[in-house]
Order: structure tokens, then sequence, then C-alpha cells
């Protein structure tokens, strides 16, 4: 298939490529199952019963649409572009995530699988799978790196209430990478009765496109919003990207609109000189791992090698590979902010505005807070506040060398 | 005709099924390890399968697993292995034994899918079996290894059904490999009346040679297979050997080389135990 000229949207092709990444490197045990995937969602896509029951589920039980929320007193301190928060924090389970799983969910018990696997970082994706399940009745393992269970343990104590399994990963750096490869490995082996519920635009064909499908959610409301609040669409877009998928959301329905800026921003770490960080883009080359070809942190060799962000959601050495596309056709501009940045955005958008961004979201902030003063006073930029930040909260204290609890 | 076909013609005429032995290059490290390689033929293995370790062994279990992060932990490298090749085939004169390289696909992908074969092939590489690249994937490796002389072993699975077989096997040379399990490596393992289904079915599909493994850990096991398939191929246990020749500090004890060659020989007396009409 030719992509239509002069369209950003009209991909993956056929064989799940966006230009030369994406595709569908998995063993053969799961090919014959990721093609009866891509069959069941198509046929989902256009079929209006299913849009009903996913559309009633995400504005009665997930509360959408999110408030597209101006922010006038991180505005006035930025004394720059006008700032809107697109509000995907106040989603039921707290961050941008639902919007996915509720899709997946739906689709799994519409192929009539009976048990649902998922993977995660910060353990957002996974308290949303945990939650679906429990609404669907559909019994939930969640595969989630130790170092992560211990650096958000709230997560984890909410998804064992909802009545999720969650299993701990030892192997590798123990973060959501090594949770993606157990995941990985529990499917090949269960592929007869449980779906793979992923929770990022990564993954190999159909993933990429469903999980944006499922996102742009975001992107469409903002478009709606916006036109509602100031007549006009947004002149900037701004999203923080471990896996992109919260980004590609808020993006993909804006990639035409060539008037859109868009700024996808990654987690710098200890800063890219460092090598400690997890931005693929800015700080890896093309290969090939779980199952997409795409922008990866990797030695000469091609060994993986392991990422580093504050942010557990962040913590990925890949991005999903419609990202890797947008960056190599410019039509996105990708960006970093440190671990000390986010932080500090964190703490910012607390005093300034009553809300507690999540540590990923904070990294999208810190980008907002470099850009917005150096643009006019009339330029609308919608940055996504994809989650919330309760979660991080031990973890923040522990930074700022306080203690809390006891 | 190639090692590997010639191997197998050779099984063929000797009335038996052949052992397919696998190790990871460079566990627990390269020098061991070469001596393992270069013991294999001798120990009774007719094909040999060498792991090249990958950070992310999507599709192993914790067995390969772990002799992977041995080698790389002792700084195994593509180089290296291909030198272990080019020695082998040097060394021992051994200019039968099919080699073929077993792993995922970015490091052949990093390295240049064309520079890989070629430099595999230079090595005395016979064939590649790359876990992670599906015949929807093939095309772009098939015509650097058909210009350079290496057979593309795919692999077929249970969930592999009769609509789908001819697709992998318009990329397949030298042996189709049958994962017997669904499941990683050296976990489940497949019942004999499994094992034999399946191969039933994909002959009926192609008249290359059909290697079945995962999950094959003893020489009943081993010979419950070679009954039904052209060989057995067996992984996870062998590199287990190699662990319970390590010492509670992880240095090699100096019966690790022969304890594993030793098992290598048990798994194979089993395979030559059947006699094939």
């Amino acid at each position: 298939m030719a992509p239509t000229p002069n369209s950003f949207r009209t991909g993956p092709d056929e064989r799940g490529h966006f230009g030369v990444f994406g595709g569908r490197f998995v063993a053969e045990t799961l090919m014959p199952l990721i093609l009866d995937l891509e069959k069941a969602y198509n046929e989902a896509k256009t079929d209006p019963q299913f849009q009903g029951e996913l559309s009633y589920l995400l504005s009665h039980y997930a509360g959408r649409p999110s408030p597209l929320y101006f922010a006038e007193r991180l505005t006035r301190r930025l004394g720059g572009a006008k700032v809107y928060l697109k509000r995907d924090e106040l989603n039921h389970t707290g961050s941008h995530k639902i919007n996915n799983v509720l899709g997946q969910v739906l689709l799994a018990k519409r192929m009539g699988k009976t048990r649902v696997i998922a993977e995660t970082g910060a353990g957002q994706h996974g308290v949303a799978t945990a939650t679906a399940c429990a609404l669907f009745d559909i019994p939930c393992v969640v595969f989630m790196g130790s170092v992560d269970v211990d650096r958000q343990s709230p997560n984890v104590f909410r998804m064992k209430m909802l009545g999720a399994e969650v299993r701990p990963v030892t192997a590798g750096a123990a973060t959501l990478k090594d949770a993606m490869n157990e995941a990985l490995r529990d499917w090949v082996a269960t592929c007869e009765n449980t779906f793979y519920c992923i929770g990022t635009v990564a993954g190999p064909h159909p993933y990429p496109a469903m999980v944006r499908d499922f996102q742009c959610v975001i992107g469409n409301e903002v478009r709606k919003q916006m036109m509602e609040a100031e007549g006009r669409l947004p002149d900037t877009l701004v999203a923080c990207i471990g896996g992109g998928s919260n980004a590609m959301g808020l993006f993909h329905p804006f990639l035409d609109d060539a008037g859109v800026r868009i700024v996808g921003v990654e987690a710098a770490g200890k800063g890219i000189e460092t090598g400690e960080h997890a931005a693929s883009l800015t700080g890896g080359r093309p290969g090939v791992l779980h199952g997409n070809r795409t922008y990866l942190l990797q030695d000469k060799e091609g060994q993986i090698t392991e990422a580093h962000s504050i942010s557990a959601g962040l913590d990925y050495p890949g991005i999903g590979p419609e990202h890797s596309w947008l960056k190599e056709r410019g039509r996105v501009e990708y960006v970093s902010a440190t671990d000390d940045e986010a932080l500090e955005a964190f703490q910012l958008l607390c005093k300034l505005e009553g809300i507690i961004p999540a540590l990923e979201s904070s990294h999208a902030l810190a980008h907002v807070t470099k850009l917005a003063p150096t643009l006019p006073k009339d330029n609308l930029l919608v940055m996504n506040l994809s989650g919330r930040g309760d979660k991080d909260v031990p973890q923040v204290a522990a930074r700022l060398g306080v203690k809390i609890g006891s | 005709m190639s090692r590997i076909t010639k191997r197998f013609a050779q099984l063929k005429a000797d009335k038996r099924a052949g052992l397919v032995a696998y190790i990871a290059a460079g566990d627990p490290d390269p020098a061991l390890s070469y001596q393992i390689l270069k013991g294999l033929p001798a120990a009774g293995a007719d094909l040999i399968e060498l792991g090249m370790p990958f950070t992310d062994p999507m599709a192993d279990g914790p067995s390969v697993q772990h002799a992977g992060q041995r080698a790389l932990k002792a700084g195994i490298t593509v180089d290296i292995t291909f030198d272990m090749v080019r020695r082998f085939r040097k060394e021992t004169g051994d200019g039968d034994t099919p080699i073929l390289l077993m792993g995922y696909y970015n490091l052949v992908s990093q390295r240049g899918v064309e520079r890989f074969c070629k430099d595999a092939a230079a090595a005395g590489v016979d064939g590649l079996i790359l876990v992670d690249l599906p015949p929807e994937e093939a095309d772009e490796l098939k015509p650097h290894a058909l210009a350079a002389g290496i057979e593309t072993v795919l692999l077929a699975a249970p969930t592999t059904d009769e609509k789908r077989l001819p697709a992998v096997l318009k990329y397949v040379s030298g042996f189709l490999y049958f994962v017997s399990v669904l499941g990683t490596t050296g976990t489940k393992s497949a019942s004999e009346e499994a094992v034999r289904t399946h191969v039933e079915r994909i002959k009926r599909h192609t008249a290359l040679p059909v290697v079945v493994g995962f999950g094959i850990k003893t020489p009943d096991q081993a010979a419950a297979v070679a009954r039904h398939a052209d060989a057995a191929a067996i992984g996870s246990a062998i590199v287990d050997r190699v662990k319970a020749g390590l010492d509670d500090k992880g240095k090699p004890k100096p019966d690790l080389v022969p304890g594993v060659l030793a098992y290598v020989k048990a798994l194979a007396d089993g395979v030559r135990g059947v006699r094939k009409v």
C-alpha cells in the first residue's frame, strides 16, 4: 500500500510497517495469534455495537471526556504561551491507560479469551488492566519488574485489591523491559486462552496501531474542546514519551494539521551525556525488540542497554515504532527532560495549580516550562497531563529527603 | 550439497535419527565453551546449534536465559562466536558437522544482514535459526542468506496450522524446526503421541527433514522423539550441565567439560538406540 501523499495518518501498511519501522518480529508460536487478533480488531473497529459499548464505558465508567483546563496561574508564571492541560489524570484509575485497556479487554471478551496478562512499569497500565478485568470478571496477571514493585508500592497493592495477581520479575534490570519479556514468555505458553493487553503503542502489529486508535480519544476531544474554548485549533502540543501511548493519542488526530507544532518529551534521566537515560530517539538507534523495529538503546553489537529514569513509566529502552517514523519524517520534534527537571516541574504544578502530576507527565511539564516562555501570548499550547502523581508521593518524598508515615 | 543436507542424507542411510545439540556460545566463558564445542561431535552430536546470547531472550526459559547471561558476563560477542566456529573447522578438521547459529534477529540486523551472512559463511557456519524472524519478516534475510550459502531454518509451532505451514515452508531450507510445545525453551515437554501427530502432519507438506525441539530433557525423551522426527534438538538440559559444572561462586569445576560431554553422549545413545525403517 502506498501511503496517501501528504498524510501522516494512513499508517501502518498491511504488514504493520510505518516506513521501515514496526512489523511483526515474534516467535512463530505467537504469529497465528497476532494474525487472529488483527482480524478480530479490524472487525470490532467497524462494528457499531463494539464502538457503542466502548464509548459507553469511556463516558460512564472512565469519566470521559476529560476536561481541557486553562492553567491560568501556570501561564502567568511562564509568561508566554497560553497553557492548557488535558486532564487525563482525572480518568478513573488516574491515567490515560484506561482508554486503551477498556478497548482491549472488550476485545478479549469478544474473542472469547478467558485470561488477561499485562506488563507494567509505573503500575498505571497494570492498575487499569486489573480494573477492567475486575469489571468483566476475567482473571488477570500483571508482570512487573521487581525494582518497580518497590518504587511503586501503592499501585502494587491497588492491583492486588482489584483481584489481579502481580508477578515480580527479577530478570535483567527488573524494570519494564524485563516485565515485557516475561509477559511474552507467559503468552507463548498460554496463548490458547490468554489475551495479552499491551500498555503502549509498541509490540508487534497490530498493537501499535490498535493502542493508538484507542488513545486517539484524547486528541479528538482536544480538537473539539479547543474549538469550543478558543474557536480554533491549538498551536502547540506537548506530551511525555516512554513507549509513547499518551503522546500518540494526543498527536495523531493533529498530524495532518500543518500549523500544529508537536513536541514529544523523552526521559533524559541523569542527563543524555551520562548515558543513564531512557531517551531512545535522542540517544538510541533503530533495532528489533519486543516484536517491532524501532529506536532502541543498545550497544554496538545490538545488545539492549538499560534505561534509566526517575519515572518507572518512562524507564524503557524502546519507543513505539510510529514515533520512530514521525521522527525520521520530521513531523514531530523529540526532546528530553532530566529527572531533576521533572522533579522541579512536579512541585511547580502542585503549588501553582493544586494538581499533583505523575512523574511521567512531569517530564512534559518540564519542557513546557522551557518552551512556553519563548512563545507569544496568543500561542495555544496543550500539554497532556497523562497521569496523577499520588503513586509517586513516597518516591518524591524520598528524593526530597522527607520522611513520611511514621 | 550443503553440509546440513548431506548430514541428513547420511542419517537416513544409517537408518537413525540425529541429535542436534545446543550450547550457548561463551558459556560459561569463551575458552571452556570452545572446549565443549570441540568435543560435541565425538560425544555424538550430529548437528550443532551455537546460541548467540542476547540480553532479551523472549522465547527462552530460565536455563537458556541463564546460560546467555553467563556468556554475556564473560564477554561473548558475535565476533568471538564466529572465531569459535572458524577455529573449530580449522583445528578439528571437521568439515562435516553442520553448525547453525541460533538467536534473535537484532544481533544480525545490527551487524547488517548481508555482512552477517557473509561473515558467518566465511567462518564455517551453515545455517541460521532466528526465533523472532517469522516468515512475515523473513524477506529481509532470505536473499542475503541465499547469496552467502547460509541455510535459513524457520520454526513451526503447534499453532502453525495447515493453512499457514506453506507460508513458513516457503522460506525454509536445510530443515524445519518444530517447536513441540506451547512455551519457552526447556519448560514443558510434549507427549510422544503429540510429537508423532505433528511430525506426520508436517511431513505431508514437505520433504525436508523435521527436527523437533523444546522440552526434551532425558535420553528416554530423546529416544521417543527420535522414533518420529529426523532429529531431536536439545538445549536447556545441556546448558543445565554447564551450570552444574560451576561451583557456588560461579567458578568452573575441573570436570565441567567432561560432565557436559558425558551428558551429550547419554542423549546421543538414547537417539542412536532407535532404529528407523
